[in-house]
């Protein structure tokens, strides 16, 4: 009888620890976030790890999808770099469009801003319907609405013979205006970079501004010295995020000028996606996603190092 | 006083400018086909016409636009669902849970976040086709059952607004973890939840690249890729009924703009989404 009531105790204790390993175990943070991130490093692993690792090793191979890829070494690199004119065409495109589009873009967008940072009735009208080209502006429906604005009899040419300017270029038709149809479409949609740069500006502490105005500060100082600085962090995070679209822009080249004329359209990634897809060169393909995005990391690490030369982080 | 007076004239006629052709593809979606060639820089049809909608909407190959409508639905409707519940559990483990690796697991959500999709779409194509998937749905649907990061991101953020002593009364009376995510924790991120839901119709809405990669027959063409099908010069040059058509196509994007204009605007200023 003692023997049991030393050892019935002991033995709950034992089975209790156990049945509680099991509920308990997935009860603890340390699990349940595990189950609950699953999704998503599953999906990250098989979506983003194992494709990125296989386009690694098809960037070295010729592959054609149909038959067994090849190793070929470098060649693709080689191929790409001395020996075809139209992939530097391409980047040459692809940069200028960037160089151009995004702090035109940016500028903009801080203009309409600082417009609209003014308390004002209709500020909130204002702001949906600069707002709107952004939500509509990579659709299939305004790349021909594009086409057709552009075209030598579209309505551009029409508003510019109304003011009396007599003009009858075929924007689309001549290397040096037909990617500024593209740039223009991407300056228009400067929407969503201005709604960050309104909510950027209204977080500067208008103590900064009472401050300025006891000192007789004129509109250029308070903007120079207190709103530019006070918005760098905003800049900077549109900035990075403006340059990787800019790089990544498709639907624009594709539908609109097709990389036409002469290839000063043809995007990067247009450039890409007919090698792999039109001409079934994959490897190739690969080998110039990498090329890229060796680039795009590239300028973003830059951007992220001179971070602490220009942009200003209230501590 | 004249100064403000300037200040609406100055914005008002700006944002004119901007929206112009937009209106433009609007109203000449109602005129005659020639009208829009003749006479570019008329704003308002000579005769008001809906014929533009009646022959844009038989289509081609075959299929109307209904067709090509109803696939979008499906395409954008699944992805959203599938987008956004899959973000909030996964948003729910970063923002409430402390696990091994929590930050290098955050940190490669980061990542994917900022990964355009055109650098990783030959190999996913390459993986798809492997299984056999293209020319479905399904490679456009199903890496939108794994949380996307942006979602996860404003979802994070709106989470750990939440106070936790919630959660500490929840757990008190027996909660489980696993019980306050659909309890407590959902019902509160309801903002988020529709601001993702939002976002992620209108990317799926308007995506181009991945139908184009995937989608090889007609009758699974979603508007977006029909309509590039459709304007292409050999089959016609009927802008009338192609303007027809791109004003139908952004009207499920206008509506969602008009209705839920806030949570677009709160979604961008908060986490900085792309628009």
């Amino acid at each position: 009888m003692s023997d049991k009531k030393k050892k019935g105790p002991q033995r709950t204790v034992i089975l209790r620890k156990r049945e509680m390993t099991l509920a308990q175990k997935m009860n603890t943070q340390a699990v349940a976030g595990y189950v609950f991130v699953a999704l998503f490093i599953i999906g990250f692993l098989s979506f983003m790890i194992i494709p990125m690792a296989m386009s690694f090793g098809f960037a070295f191979t010729r592959y054609n999808i149909l038959s067994a890829p090849r190793f070929i070494g470098l060649e693709n690199f080689k191929e790409m770099f001395t020996n075809d004119p139209v992939f530097w065409q391409s980047f040459k495109a692809t940069m200028y469009y960037v160089v151009f589009s995004v702090p035109m873009r940016l500028i903009m967008a801080l203009v309409i801003a600082l417009l609209l940072v003014r308390k004002s009735k209709a500020s909130g009208v204002y702001r949906a319907l600069f707002y709107l080209p952004s939500i509509v502006g990579s659709s299939v429906a305004v790349a021909i609405l594009w086409r057709r604005m552009f075209a030598s009899d579209g309505v551009i040419n029409s508003m510019l013979q109304a003011v009396g300017i007599n003009c009858e270029i075929a924007w689309l038709g001549r290397t040096d205006t037909a990617i500024w149809t593209l740039i223009i479409l991407a300056v228009w949609q400067f929407g969503s970079s201005m709604l960050i740069f309104l909510a950027g500006l209204k977080q500067i502490p208008v103590s900064l501004y009472e401050v300025a105005d006891v000192e007789g500060a004129n509109p250029f100082t308070r903007f120079f010295k207190i709103t530019l600085p006070m918005l760098t962090p905003t800049i900077f995070f549109n900035l990075i995020n403006q340059l990787i679209n800019g790089f990544m822009a498709f639907t624009q080249s594709y539908i609109i000028t097709q990389g036409r004329p002469r290839n000063s359209t043809l995007f990067y990634t247009v450039y890409m996606y007919q090698n792999s897809f039109t001409y079934n060169k994959m490897g190739y393909g690969c080998a110039m996603a990498w090329f890229m995005i060796v680039i795009v990391g590239a300028l973003t690490l830059i951007l992220f190092k001179s971070q602490n030369k220009w942009v200003y982080y209230e501590s | 006083m004249i100064n403000t007076v300037i200040y609406h004239i100055v914005t008002a006629v700006f944002a004119l400018v901007m929206l112009y052709p937009l209106i433009w593809m609007v109203l000449g979606s109602f005129k005659d086909s020639n009208q829009i060639l003749r006479d570019a820089a008329s704003l308002f049809p000579d005769t008001f016409i809906l014929d533009n909608y009646a022959t844009g909407w038989r289509g081609f190959a075959g299929f109307t636009f209904g067709t090509f409508f109803k696939n979008s639905f499906i395409i954008a409707g699944i992805s959203t669902i599938g987008a956004v519940i899959s973000s909030a559990i996964v948003a729910y483990g970063f923002a409430r849970c402390e696990f091994r690796l929590k930050g290098f697991w955050f940190g490669c959500m980061l990542v994917a976040m900022m990964l355009p999709f055109q650098m990783i779409m030959i190999p996913q194509y390459i993986l798809f086709n492997k299984m056999g998937l293209v020319g479905s749905f399904l490679p456009i649907i199903l890496p939108q059952w794994f949380g996307q990061g942006f979602f996860i991101f404003l979802n994070v953020q709106f989470i750990k607004g939440i106070p936790i002593e919630l959660d500490d009364a929840a757990t008190i009376d027996g909660c489980s973890i696993y019980g306050i995510f659909p309890r407590i924790i959902l019902p509160l991120i309801k903002p988020s939840l529709v601001t993702s839901a939002i976002f992620s119709f209108m990317w799926r809405w308007d995506d181009f690249m991945a139908p184009l990669i995937y989608l090889n027959n007609p009758a699974t063409y979603p508007v977006s890729y029909a309509l590039k099908m459709f304007s292409d010069p050999t089959a016609g040059s009927d802008w009338g009924a192609m303007f027809a058509m791109a004003t139908l196509s952004l009207i499920p994007i206008f509506i969602i703009f008009l209705t839920m204009q806030k949570y677009l605007v709160e979604g961008i200023a908060s986490t900085g989404i792309k628009g």
